[in-house]
């Protein structure tokens, strides 16, 4: 790949996915998009970018984003933020919602649904401690490709290996050959949609709890900071954000402030919403 | 350091769970069969043991089953490891006592995964 045809993958990609490439990725790139090459027929690297130059609106392009976005995933992943979520922020929000008794999920960066599909899991174990409350999940990605699997529910030995209980694998699958699919009632309780993170997010509605883990390392400061903003807008003052292990609110927003002793969850910053629009750090320095 | 026991009766896949236990900090114990492995669990019962289905002599869910019955024998976190990989031998494995279970082909992150999900590491 040129440096030229480099540089304008990069720029195309934070442009469109909030993804940053670091210039020395390029090996990175040329591993993901070698197979998009051989499968439209191209000879290679430089006719894949002549092509996304001519048609930036193609299904080309899009494919092209698609292919650099990392999914890697497995079934409950870290299990502290799960075990957060059945212990600590649920009962909470069913507390708090008795009148309402409906409570909706945000999985921002659902890849091939394991996420989504682990939150259903633990819903369905807590059973009568959601006093019958209605849970919505709904689980976005920025690839069609990647929902597409999420949807249909199947994976691979290897997948279900990683971070799945063996009693779990049980109970919630079925064995397809050397595939193991879904079961169904845990596949109705997740919508999938796919949602460009950098877009707004006001359509999708309020959430009470947001899962936005393992995306935003991906980004620059300013691409998380606009994320944090815009996910901040759809969550009440009673709502929770849960992060990855390795990301943060500190230092680029106060929108949100950690909780003590649950490390990634994060509450609405009641101080900062009352005192107006909420203070974003755009050019902190880290 | 966690001991565990490493029954199976492939040399190679004895060599290549023993290196990926050594890196998760366990010390090794091996064994061909289930035999060897129950000889092995009444001179001191180990934290872990990694059991293979089908051996000859003695295989791993019959060896299971004796473990679990020895005094103490309920204290050794079992993880099969087997091309067994159908249901109903999940199912049997679980009812026989075994804690997790990994079909074959497995790799590190699996057996990592599979030993934190047991309170192994």
């Amino acid at each position: 790949m040129t440096p030229a045809d480099f540089d304008y993958l990069r720029k195309m990609l934070r442009e469109r996915s909030g993804l940053v490439l670091s210039a020395e990725k390029q090996y990175l790139a040329e591993s993901r998009l070698l197979p998009l090459v051989r499968r439209n027929g191209l000879a290679s690297l430089a006719d894949l970018i002549g092509d996304i130059r001519l048609k930036p609106s193609s299904q080309l392009a899009t494919d092209t984003v698609s292919a650099m976005t990392t999914n890697e995933t497995f079934f409950f992943r870290d299990k502290a933020p799960f075990e957060n979520f059945r212990d600590y922020i649920m009962p909470a929000l069913v507390a708090v919602r008795l009148r309402e008794k409906r409570i909706r999920i945000w999985c921002a960066a659902a890849s091939t649904g394991q996420e989504p599909y682990s939150l259903a899991m633990t819903l369905n174990e807590m059973g009568p401690a959601l006093a019958g409350t209605r849970v919505e999940i709904l689980a976005t990605d920025l690839s069609g490709d990647v929902l597409d699997r999420a949807k249909a529910g199947l994976y691979s030995q290897f997948e279900v290996q990683r971070g799945l209980p063996i009693q779990q694998l049980l109970k919630y699958f079925t064995q397809e050959g050397d595939s193991w699919r879904i079961a169904p009632e845990i596949r109705a309780m997740v919508q999938f949609r796919t949602l460009n993170l950098l877009n707004d997010f006001s359509p999708l509605g309020t959430f009470d709890v947001v899962f936005c883990r393992n995306v935003l390392i991906y980004f620059d400061q300013e691409t998380k900071i606009g994320v944090f903003n815009r996910i901040a807008k759809q969550i009440p003052d009673d709502g929770y954000l849960v992060l990855g292990a390795a990301e943060t609110v500190v230092g680029l927003t106060d929108a949100f402030k950690p909780m003590p002793e649950r490390r990634g969850v994060y509450t609405p910053n009641l101080a900062a919403r009352r005192a107006g629009p909420v203070t974003l750090f755009a050019s902190a320095k880290f | 350091m966690k001991t565990c026991l490493i029954v199976d009766d492939s040399s190679v896949i004895r060599k290549v769970a023993r290196r990926i236990l050594e890196g998760l900090e366990f010390t090794i114990e091996e064994a061909e069969d289930g035999e060897q492995a129950l000889a092995a669990c009444q001179r001191k019962l180990p934290e872990a043991i990694l059991l293979d289905w089908n051996m000859p002599k003695m295989d791993g869910y019959e060896f299971l089953r004796v473990l679990r019955r020895l005094p103490g024998g309920d204290g050794p976190k079992v993880v099969f490891c087997t091309t067994e990989n159908d249901v109903a031998h999940i199912a049997r494995a679980l009812h026989a006592g075994a804690n997790e279970y990994i079909m074959k082909p497995f790799d590190k992150e699996i057996v990592e995964a599979k030993f934190q999900e047991v309170g192994l590491i």
